[in-house]
Formats: C-alpha cells, sequence, structure tokens
C-alpha cells in the first residue's frame, strides 16, 4: 500500500518547490501578513494600536496559523484540479499505486509545507513576543497540523466539486476563507445567527479555532480532548463524502 | 516418390500449424462487454480474443468506443456488463496485481509540469513488485539522454509521447497498451516508434493498440478489430480484411490505341473499363485481374507506355465499413 508513496511524496514536494509564484504565495503571504499585523499589534510594549484592537494575545498567532492552513488547502484543491484536468490523476491510476497513495502523498506536502510555514512565522514573529515569554511552538505545531488534516478533507471535497482547473482558486477561496470569519475568532459563535451558528458546528476552523488559542495560552492537551475529537469526527465525515463523490477525471 | 514428399511435408506442416495454433492462448479475452456514460453507450457490445506475442489493433472512428473497451480492458473502468480476462485476472477486481503485469500509454495523459525526465522514470520504476529495468537504457533506447534533467513542460509532442512509451515498458510488462500513440508525431518520430512496437514483439510480449491511423495499423498489426458504434464490425489480419471487403482491382495503363478499350472489355472479371486521351482505367476483380490485363495486352499486341495496379489496403476496408461522413 506504502509503495511509492514516499518517492511521489518527494517528488510533489520537488514540484511543488519548483513554481516560484506559487511556493512563495503560500509560503510567504501568511508570514507578511504576520510581520505586518504584528508591528501594528505591537506584542512586546503590550499596548496594540488601534487598528488592530480587535486582536489581541492569542489571536494574531490563531489567525495567521488559520491563514496558512487555509492557504495550503487551497493550494491542495488547486493542484488537484489541475492534476485531474490535465490527466495526470488518470496517469498515475494506472499504476499499481493505490488512490490512497497518491492522496496521501499530496496530503502530507501539504501539512510538511504548513509546518515549515509555521516554523517561518515563529522566526520571523521572535521579536515580537515578549522577552522570555513561552510560546508552546510544538504543540501549536501539532494543533495546526491536526486541524490542517481535517480541513484538507474539505479541500478534497471542493476539489471533487469544481467544473474546472481554473475556477479552483477563487471557488475554493470563497468557500474557505468565509470559515475563517465564523470561526469564531472575530464575532463569538453565540453572538451568530442561529442558522450560521449551526453550521459553525460542521466546520472544522471552529474547533481549530478553540484548539489553537487553548494551546498558545498554554492549555494541556487534555483540555481540548473534545475539539480534537470533533475535528477528528469531521475528518472522518468529509473525507467519507469526497470518496464519494471524488472525481479522478 | 516426389508425390509422397510433398505430402509427408504437407502433413508435417500441418503438424507444425497445429502445435502453433494450440501454442497461441489468449491473453485477453473480451466476452459480451457493454458500457455507457449516462445515456451515451460507449460500448454497445464487444467480444474479441488477443493472442500472446501478437501486435494487436483496435481500429475506428473518432467516438467509436476503442478508449473505453481499452481502458475497461486495463481495468480503469469497470463495465456494466460482460466478461473480461487479462492474463488469467479479473482487470476490475484484481487491477493492482494486473497493473503489476502490463504497461500502459494512455492517450492525451500529462504528468506533473515540473517533473523531470529522470524523476517520472525513477518514481515508476519504484512502483512495481519485480525489479524495474534499466531506466538510463531505456531513455538512450527512446532517445531521450538528452532529455533526462528537463521538465515535463519543456517537452516536445515526441519527447513526451516517448515519455509515456518508457514509463509504460519500466516493468518489462508481459502485455503493453497504446492508447493512439503516433497521433500528432513526425514521420520520423512516428517510423521509429513503430521499430521500438516491433521490437516489444521481438520480446515475445503482446502489444494491444488503438490507433486512427490506417498506415499504422497495416504496417504494425499482425490482427486488426475494426469498432463502429461501440460495435466490434470484423477482426482478421489487414491482408485478410482487404481481401475479404474491397476485392477490387484496378489497373491504371497508358497505350495509344483506342481500339484497345474493346479488348479490355472481355477480360474475364472485368466490371469497368474508362478511358480519358491515351489513359485506361480497367477495374475488375480477382486476384487474377492483372494476370488477364497482361495476357490481353501481349496477345492483342497492344503497345503500353505506362503500367501500375492499384490495390486497395486498409484504409479502403475502413471507409467502406465505416462510411465517409465526418464524425465528433
Amino acid at each position: 500500500m506504502l509503495r511509492g508513496l514516499w518517492k511521489l511524496t518527494w517528488i510533489e514536494m520537488k514540484v511543488f518547490m519548483r513554481e516560484p509564484l506559487g511556493a512563495l504565495g503560500t509560503i510567504g503571504v501568511p508570514v507578511l501578513i504576520f510581520v505586518v499585523l504584528g508591528r501594528f499589534a505591537n506584542f512586546r510594549s503590550g499596548k496594540p494600536s488601534p487598528a488592530v484592537m480587535g486582536l489581541s494575545g492569542a489571536d494574531l498567532p490563531v489567525l495567521v496559523a488559520l491563514l496558512i492552513s487555509v492557504s495550503a488547502v487551497l493550494s491542495l484543491v488547486t493542484i488537484i484540479s489541475i492534476y485531474r484536468e490535465g490527466g495526470i490523476l488518470k496517469r498515475l491510476r494506472a499504476t499499481p499505486l493505490r488512490p490512497q497513495t497518491i492522496l496521501s502523498a499530496h496530503v502530507i506536502v501539504k501539512l510538511l509545507l504548513t509546518a515549515a510555514t509555521l516554523g517561518l512565522m515563529f522566526v520571523a514573529g521572535k521579536r515580537y513576543f515578549p522577552p522570555g515569554a513561552h510560546v508552546p511552538w510544538l504543540s501549536f505545531t501539532i494543533a495546526l497540523l491536526i486541524s490542517t488534516w481535517s480541513v484538507l478533507a474539505i479541500g478534497f471535497l471542493i476539489a471533487s466539486i469544481v467544473p474546472t482547473a481554473r475556477f479552483a482558486q477563487p471557488i475554493g477561496a470563497v468557500i474557505l476563507y468565509p470559515m475563517i470569519a465564523f470561526s469564531g475568532l472575530f464575532v463569538h459563535i453565540s453572538d451568530l445567527p442561529p442558522a450560521l451558528r449551526a453550521v459553525t458546528h460542521v466546520l472544522p476552523l471552529t474547533y481549530a479555532v478553540r484548539l489553537l488559542e487553548g494551546i498558545w495560552n498554554g492549555d494541556g492537551w487534555f483540555a481540548h480532548w473534545g475539539d480534537i475529537a470533533a475535528l477528528t469526527v469531521l475528518f472522518l465525515l468529509f473525507t467519507s463524502i469526497s470518496a464519494k463523490v471524488f472525481r479522478w477525471e | 516418390m516426389a508425390r509422397r514428399i510433398t505430402l509427408n511435408t504437407a502433413i508435417e506442416l500441418s503438424g507444425i500449424l497445429d502445435c502453433q495454433k494450440s501454442a497461441m492462448h489468449p491473453v485477453i479475452e473480451v466476452s459480451g462487454v457493454r458500457k455507457t456514460y449516462g445515456k451515451t453507450v460507449a460500448v454497445e457490445e464487444a467480444s474479441f480474443e488477443v493472442n500472446e506475442g501478437e501486435i494487436f489493433g483496435l481500429i475506428g472512428p473518432n467516438g467509436a468506443g476503442k478508449t473505453t473497451t481499452m481502458e475497461c480492458i486495463e481495468g480503469i473502468r469497470k463495465p456494466d456488463r460482460g466478461t473480461i480476462t487479462v492474463l488469467g485476472l479479473n482487470p476490475f477486481h484484481q487491477v493492482y496485481k494486473l497493473q503489476d503485469r502490463i504497461g500502459v500509454q494512455l492517450q492525451q495523459a500529462q504528468l506533473q509540469k515540473r517533473i523531470k525526465v529522470w524523476e517520472a522514470v525513477d518514481l515508476w520504476a519504484s512502483l512495481y513488485g519485480k525489479k524495474a529495468i534499466d531506466g538510463r537504457r531505456l531513455l538512450e533506447q527512446l532517445s531521450l539522454t538528452d532529455k533526462r534533467g528537463a521538465w515535463f513542460m519543456n517537452l516536445s509532442g515526441g519527447q513526451k509521447q516517448r515519455l509515456f512509451i518508457a514509463l509504460a515498458l519500466i516493468n518489462d510488462p508481459e502485455l503493453v497498451f497504446l492508447d493512439e500513440l503516433t497521433t500528432g508525431l513526425d514521420p520520423q518520430a512516428r517510423h521509429a516508434i513503430w521499430d521500438l512496437v516491433r521490437g516489444i514483439r521481438e520480446r515475445g510480449k503482446t502489444v494491444f493498440l488503438t490507433t486512427h491511423l490506417m498506415e499504422e495499423a497495416e504496417r504494425l498489426c499482425d490482427r486488426v478489430a475494426i469498432m463502429e458504434h461501440g460495435r466490434i464490425i470484423d477482426i482478421d489480419t489487414p491482408e485478410s480484411l482487404v481481401r475479404r471487403h474491397c476485392p477490387e482491382r484496378t489497373v491504371v495503363l497508358d497505350a495509344n490505341d483506342p481500339a484497345a478499350g474493346n479488348h479490355f472489355q472481355t477480360i474475364p472479371g472485368v466490371e469497368s473499363v474508362t478511358w480519358e486521351n491515351t489513359r485506361f482505367t480497367i477495374r475488375g476483380r480477382g486476384d487474377d485481374l492483372v494476370t488477364e490485363v497482361i495476357h490481353c495486352l501481349s496477345e492483342n499486341r497492344i503497345r503500353v507506355t505506362d503500367f501500375r495496379t492499384v490495390l486497395p489496403n486498409l484504409e479502403d476496408v475502413f471507409l467502406k465499413l465505416t462510411g465517409r461522413s465526418i464524425r465528433e
């Protein structure tokens, strides 16, 4: 089952990095947003500028983490739809490669990309954090990987419904970015209209935000087992739906 | 005595032929296959066998169902009805076992834009259970050595096609599927690829290909199946197909003798004689027509300045069986 997985993953990684714009956009933009907003937020003095009044404490790192996650998923949606349109998925399937191996390679590439981008964010943001402050970078990275892994299942679902590769990026963005808005980061979920509130229960970012904020603020894993369970259930739910509707060609 | 030897030889010969016949065992058996996409019937009914060691061609106009049939055999698609056995396996249910033993070149396939030629070969080589053949030598045979480090997107059409052939051969498959393998290639590349396909057969492998180039089918294939509207309408060697469906023979000659036309009319088997200035076109049937025309020329001492025969080919058979209207 795993035959070819590492080699395919490695090739996909190299292929991704060879496209300078795509790689730079996916990795660079979230880090840049963090650096710019971080300047205004001015963590060190503890007096955030009025422009980012709403974002304080864990909010900024969590927002940027979500951006990193979503842009990785968006990149997956785009790549999968290009691969389908070009017959690349079909060509890969006409080998002893298992379908799940092909998709796993992409998931691994995106998770590695997420971790690397987050690492860059930590490096770039070092000077914004108060000296001596405890930044749980390892737990936070793991939490983000769990969250991204769950959102990737939605990515496969979106990749199945976009009609052509041309629409992949815009349709993906229209579906994924509003999820950040309703994740509870900007507006408390309890303040949302009931219909939207119900929707947020099946959106992984809702749980991702709780998990990431908690971990950033020093919570233990045990305090968030419910969020992790929800992310896992949503992963399984969306994976099983996309397994039904996923189109290889 | 002489007669006896001939007889013995004949018996021996038929023995050898019998042996060959029993040695010919099918590696692909397709029976009663039907495949629809929604309301569109791609394959109405297909039944045929492909024998070990032959180059078998599936020909037909665009949309006849060739690719669908091939993809059902490769295990990529599941037929709605009918049975398929490939190398003793059920291609749909034992697809990974099958993929391990076959090589596939798909029509209009692509690879990752920025994958390098050697990376693709290396990846493919790692996917199969048994040891792959030497990728470097394969690329050399396909004249791709210079392009080893090139990105897929920067290859020419012919180079891409040769790379796909390399990928189809990397696992030294027992059975190779080639779907429209020379479409869009220049004559040089086409001839090089034909030689390569013949080389596959010489190593005892079986080749199943689709094409809509009749010249390709005629030069390459041991047997050809003609497909039309999702059905196989005939299967045989290219020569037999021509003999069966286009028995017409045409002789064109130049003779400065207006009376010659009357002589030609009396030749057995002749169906029509037309002439324009000094050029006569004699149409008829039967393998003896040409001999009869020559006989008539010499008997009547007709002076001829040019003489050629026009024999029908697979393209004529194809047009006769599938019509001349343009398809989608």
